[in-house]
């Protein structure tokens, strides 16, 4: 109990990152509706933002600015370790664009749905295909 | 001039991605020159960079002079410097032959089009080249959102099947997303030369293991391949004819060299093969993707479906060859990304050919069609003898490859699998033969009455002949392919 009690506590990161994921994996798959779809796909690319964002992150370490360094900063020695891991959080600058553009399309996508079927449930527009 | 071409074919396009939308608003008629300027330029450098590599090994290129781990390095070795000339003179193939039917059904949306087209380009180039894990999934998302714009902009469905296709292109993607995390949190780069030489010391850990399947993951469904193929169908099927032809002849390629590369080089084949234990059954899901996807194919009534489904089973076709893990069919899962590119693109030239004319590719409206499109099914005929595997066409010998591959291996389902999917391929191709040369059934007693021809634009047909003959060419000179490019491609660790 304890050795689990700790697995959770002590890497409770990765358990956030997962069960946002799997929120976003059942949306995904399991709504009917087009937007909450999109809702869960963008959890889900979330999820691994925070993932990432997590793993640069070190207790007690503060940003990668170097410290002191208004009058040349060359005389002090710098420890990697007193500094949080900047590029994962740079990465995801990156990762975030591409999910705001992958929204994008999904919505600009799903208005064309819309306009074609007159609904965004995917039950009512299979029926309506199958009409058709 | 020559030291930079792994950055020119990729900052062309992209720029011209650009341009292309700026000559939209001066003039329409700019757009299509541009764009194939643009190709034609990295059609080039891919040509020349493939003859320095065959010279003089890989080439390392750093962008922006920033070394490698820190920076970006563009790597170009045998194996993605074929890919990337294929990739291009499929693409460029494609433009040429859509130009006219883009100028007349696409007339208002010059600009957008062939933007979107040039960057889709310019992504699957980038994925190709990059020699970084994480520029790879920028790139793949830039190839991805292109892609579902450019199927978007179909008729009836089409918005509907892209959507489908963002959903399960995304997980794919996130999937991908995950593993490089899972890699970098355990080797602390994103280089996929540097990941490969401190990850021998990790094999062991848990982490690497859910990096390589997570990765693999999201890879099989963005290739499609058997469960995770749901939203091919309708996206390639839908999406404008012209389009499907640069789509489905190579995301799913791009995507398998993807594949090869991150089992390959990224991992070592040791681990791939040996210690992780799972070739055996992704051999078996590839079986069923060839069986499945050739089942499914038979029971469609129109063209393009038809297509995609061969376009699943011929998925299952590589990805099984290079499981096999022996250096033969390996050779031929790698001959055969080369093949199927230019397979694929001269069916569905030829599919969008006859959608230009008819305004149908469905079975029954195709009575007659060798008398009115003759050149058209004269590179559908090629084509269709490709994906059988007739010799002299490209596709025998991939096969013939991967055949041998599956017998050496002693997987004899894969090779049953891949002679089923031939006699199915076959089946389905004389129908359609069928259909378009001895219907309608003369019920006179005469031949039924002479149709005029009435073909396609001389630009889709000038693409056509040549992507036939370059089938033909491929056989011919397979070979030599094989010996001087693909045998340098494929680690000397496997047997």
């Amino acid at each position: 109990m304890d050795a689990a009690l700790a697995l959770i506590v002590g890497k409770y990161n990765y358990w956030i990152y997962i069960v946002l994921m799997m929120i976003g994996l059942y949306a995904v798959v399991v709504k009917k509706n087009l937007i909450k779809k999109i809702i869960g796909m963008n959890i889900l690319q979330t999820a691994i933002i925070l993932f990432y964002v997590s793993i640069g992150a070190k207790k007690g370490a503060t940003i990668p600015i170097i410290a002191h360094a208004h009058n040349g900063g060359g005389e002090h020695v710098i420890h990697a370790a007193e500094y949080i891991n900047p590029l994962p959080h740079v990465l995801m600058l990156t990762a975030i664009v591409v999910a705001v553009a992958t929204l994008g399309v999904a919505l600009a996508l799903s208005i064309k749905v819309y306009k074609q079927y007159g609904t965004l449930e995917e039950d009512e527009i299979y029926e309506k295909i199958r009409e058709s | 001039m020559s030291q930079h071409f792994p950055a020119i074919i990729i900052v062309i396009p992209l720029i011209a991605a650009f341009l292309v939308t700026i000559a939209g608003w001066i003039n329409r008629r700019y757009c299509m020159p541009i764009a194939a300027f643009a190709l034609t330029t990295a059609l080039y450098g891919a040509v020349r960079l493939v003859l320095q590599v065959m010279a003089g090994g890989a080439v390392t290129y750093q962008m922006a002079g920033w070394p490698a781990p820190t920076g970006i390095v563009y790597t170009i070795d045998a194996l993605n410097g074929i890919v990337l000339v294929v990739v291009s003179a499929v693409a460029l193939l494609n433009l040429v032959g859509t130009s006219q039917i883009v100028a007349r059904n696409y007339a208002d949306r010059l600009a957008p089009f062939y933007s979107l087209y040039v960057l889709f380009v310019t992504g699957l180039l980038g994925i190709v080249i990059t020699g970084d894990a994480f520029n790879l999934f920028v790139l793949l998302e830039i190839t991805s959102l292109t892609g579902y714009a450019l199927i978007g902009m179909g008729r009836t469905h089409a918005p509907l099947a892209s959507l489908n296709y963002i959903f399960m292109g995304t997980i794919g993607a996130s999937f991908y997303l995950l593993g490089v995390g899972y890699l970098y949190l355990s080797t602390g780069s994103l280089n996929m030369a540097d990941i490969a030489a401190i990850l021998p010391s990790l094999y062991e850990s848990k982490v690497v293991l859910a990096a390589f399947v997570i990765c693999m993951t999201g890879l099989f469904m963005k290739m499609a391949l058997f469960p995770l193929h749901g939203w091919l169908p309708n996206a390639y099927a839908l999406a404008p004819s012209v389009v499907s032809g640069l789509i489905a002849p190579l995301t799913t390629k791009v995507m398998i060299y993807v594949m090869v590369r991150i089992a390959l080089t990224v991992f070592t084949p040791a681990y791939t093969f040996g210690t992780l234990g799972i070739s055996q059954a992704i051999v078996w899901l590839a079986v069923i993707a060839i069986v499945m996807g050739s089942f499914m194919a038979l029971s469609q009534k129109s063209l393009k479906k038809m297509l995609t489904y061969i376009v699943i089973a011929e998925v299952g076709y590589m990805v099984g060859g290079f499981w096999l893990a022996n250096r033969t069919a390996m050779t031929g899962a790698v001959l055969h990304i080369i093949n199927d590119a230019a397979m694929t693109l001269c069916v569905f030239l030829a599919a969008c050919s006859i959608r230009f004319k008819l305004a149908s590719d469905r079975f029954e409206n195709l009575r007659g069609i060798f008398r009115k499109q003759p050149v058209t099914m004269a590179a559908l005929v090629v084509g269709a003898l490709s994906i059988i595997g007739v010799p002299p066409t490209c596709g025998f010998f991939s096969k013939w490859y991967l055949l041998s591959g599956g017998i050496a291996a002693g997987h004899y389902a894969f090779v049953a699998a891949l002679l089923f999917s031939s006699l199915v391929n076959a089946v389905l191709f004389f129908r359609i033969f069928e259909i378009g040369h001895f219907e309608p059934f003369s019920r006179h007693g005469h031949g039924p009455a002479a149709e005029r021809i009435n073909e396609a634009p001389v630009t889709m047909l000038v693409s056509l002949l040549a992507a036939a003959a370059v089938l033909i060419l491929l056989g011919l000179y397979s070979g030599e392919i094989v010996t001087n490019i693909i045998d340098y491609a494929i680690p000397a660790q496997i047997s």
